[in-house]
């Protein structure tokens, strides 16, 4: 074990730009990752699946970030996007044949496309008028979604085929965890790296102050739509796997309540911040099992608790989303620093 | 011939009601620069609630008009001090999510108080035998709710142009520093302008509840206002009118012919928000609003 320094004593710019820090931090990422794939061993299929859910959430909430935390650009359409990933992808290996490991990144080509012609207004429009835009965007595509029925089934939706290598296929909660979880785990490189990078921080320049950053020499049209394509992209993928772990789509899942969802999470976790699209992932997922347990459990006592708790279930995370804003605007991760930092100088706080 | 008439009274009515809720809408955005998204589900509250005083405690049409409006006064002080104002400051997105989660509070109180069946006024607001008009049959509710709306517009035109509080609200809106050292108080003006949206927002409710009945369906007026909002300018009293009776129009009349044209199905839902798309690529801050401009 390594001291970990209360001061920052970076001699080398490598060092100072190094996203793991401390051989400390090393230590547990590195062994936190080879648990991931050791983990469906030990867990029981609900917690495998469980972690299926928050895998797909930690992707989608990555790419919501990579627009909206790091870029600025609010958007309301993402619940949209991801249902054109996962209809994407089913079109191309129900009618075209194409495998699914082709298929995903295909779709996510797709995605990040109509991401991009929904994102042209960012040109001209910003903030809340874009955030209108986009909210357009979701009802366009989720009429398109019940209506083009060649490609979505209307409103029965469509088969989902698994995901195959040869004669294997994932179509068991413990095997698709393997493809969810790389790809999560592979996203989440992606993304912190990609903010060590030029186009990264020109994003979150354009964020920050656009007008600043166009005299700067950002192009802002170009870094807007780019991290408008790049995040529906991901969030494309995201929507492939929800498919290849449902294995079967409908409109239904993928509305505005789903956009909201997304949203709640990277606020809950931080906005503009890799862990904390995690943090909110994992947060919005078991949230909701946690209430249907409570109210199993409630049940028992009291009968009548049960259908009151699910009919409220809606409000609680209106009201948990409502209660983060108005206490913890900078969300789960800007805390977690909080506790670090104040358990790291204990007791001299100074 | 009839067909386009009915086409054009439904949308005349229905576009009256869109500009009452994007009245409400822009009284908010204009003086407290709040987007509120939950506009639908102060609609929804207030028609469930007026509902409760009429059906459930028979209570007399006039009184319980009166009750819910002093219901919805009540919900929007406690809305104003408790939720909107420690978010004044924070970014755009945060109140954005603010207002979205607070909609989804009102929609599962809603749904555990009123359950989610459709419910109807018994008795009706208005008489139910249809009025004719040159010819054409229509039913009193229509024309009372676009005059009613029509009165309130112009109420409220006045309201801003003339009265002392009116004009303070130009003020607040104007900049909120400058009212402030003008001895105006910011903080009544905010609450003030909540309480206007609310209580506009639920005769908007009650009236929508007469015509089509009360259900959960009508948070959605919440969203559909914001093709009306931007088409008139986000900050215009005047733009939201004409905004809300011109989308309410195009969407009937876009819904009727394309669906006898082509058979298209439930374009209803969704034609206002390719007329959204439209206006915000070709001009973005509508007819009336103020144009941002931005020097450095």
């Amino acid at each position: 074990m390594s001291v970990n320094h209360c001061g920052d004593f970076k001699q080398t710019y490598k060092d100072d730009m190094r996203v793991l820090q401390t051989r400390f931090i090393r230590f547990w990422v590195y062994g936190f990752v080879a648990f991931l794939y050791v983990f469906p061993l030990i867990a029981s299929t609900y917690v495998v699946s469980l972690t299926n859910m928050i895998g797909i959430a930690v992707i989608g909430a990555l790419g919501i970030n990579i627009v909206t935390g790091f870029t600025g650009q609010i958007s309301l359409g993402q619940g949209a996007f991801l249902g054109v990933g996962a209809f994407s992808c089913a079109f191309f290996m129900n009618e075209w044949g194409i495998p699914f490991w082709l298929a995903m990144p295909m779709a996510g080509l797709v995605t990040a496309a109509v991401g991009m012609i929904f994102g042209i207004p960012s040109l001209r429009l910003k903030g809340l008028y874009l955030a209108i835009a986009t909210l357009a965007a979701q009802f366009i595509l989720e009429y398109l979604f019940l209506h083009l029925e060649g490609i979505t089934g209307g409103s029965n939706g469509v088969m989902f085929p698994s995901p195959q290598v040869g004669d294997f296929a994932f179509d068991t909660d413990q095997s698709i965890y393997y493809v969810i979880i790389t790809v999560a785990v592979l996203t989440t490189i992606y993304t912190t790296n990609l903010f060590r990078s030029k186009d990264g921080r020109a994003f979150v320049a354009v964020r920050d102050h656009y007008l600043s950053a166009e005299i700067m020499g950002i192009h802002l049209f170009k870094y807007r739509l780019l991290s408008f394509a790049i995040s529906s992209f991901i969030v494309g993928i995201a929507g492939s796997l929800w498919g290849a772990y449902t294995q079967y789509i409908t409109p239904e899942h993928f509305t505005i309540a789903e956009s909201i969802n997304y949203l709640a999470m990277i606020i809950i976790g931080g906005m503009g911040s890799v862990l904390g699209s995690i943090y909110g992932a994992i947060f919005m997922t078991l949230v909701p099992n946690l209430l249907s347990y409570g109210t199993s459990v409630l049940a028992n006592v009291w009968a009548g608790a049960g259908d009151l708790i699910m009919s409220l279930k809606e409000g609680i995370f209106g009201l948990i989303v409502v209660l983060f804003l108005i206490f913890e605007p900078d969300g789960l991760a800007h805390r977690w620093k909080l506790i670090k930092a104040y358990w790291k100088l204990y007791p001299f706080s100074y | 011939m009839e067909f386009y008439v009915q086409l054009l009274i439904s949308g005349l009515v229905l576009g009256s009601i869109y500009a009452l809720v994007a009245l409400g809408f822009a009284i908010i955005y204009k003086s407290t620069s709040v987007v509120n998204f939950a506009q639908g589900e102060f609609l929804m509250v207030g028609a469930y609630f007026c509902f409760s005083m009429v059906v459930q405690y028979q209570v007399p049409w006039l009184w319980a008009f009166l009750i819910t409006m002093v219901f919805s006064v009540v919900l929007a002080l406690l809305v104003e001090r408790l939720v909107l104002r420690p978010m004044i400051g924070e970014p755009v997105i945060s109140i954005i999510m603010v207002t979205i989660g607070l909609s989804s509070v009102l929609r599962s109180v809603v749904t555990a108080v009123w359950g989610t069946q459709i419910k109807t006024y018994d008795p009706p607001l208005f008489p139910d035998t249809p009025i004719n008009l040159a010819g054409i049959p229509i039913s009193q509710v229509y024309l009372w709710s676009f005059g009613l709306s029509i009165v309130l517009l112009v109420l409220f035109g006045l309201f801003f142009k003339y009265t002392k509080a009116g004009i303070a609200m130009r003020a607040t809106a104007f900049s909120n520093q400058v009212a402030l050292s003008m001895g105006i108080s910011v903080k009544r003006i905010f609450a003030l302008a909540w309480c206007i949206s609310l209580v506009v927002s639920s005769i908007g409710g009650i009236l929508i509840g007469n015509i089509n009945g009360i259900n959960i369906a009508l948070g959605h007026f919440g969203l559909k206002v914001f093709p009306a909002v931007i088409l008139g300018g986000l900050d215009s009293i005047l733009g939201a009118a004409v905004g809300g009776i011109i989308i309410g129009v195009l969407e009937n009349f876009s819904d009727g012919l394309l669906k006898t044209w082509f058979g298209l199905q439930g374009i209803k839902e969704v034609a206002p928000f390719v007329f959204l798309v439209i206006i915000l690529m070709v001009k973005p801050y509508g007819l009336f609003g103020t144009e941002e401009i931005e020097r450095v």
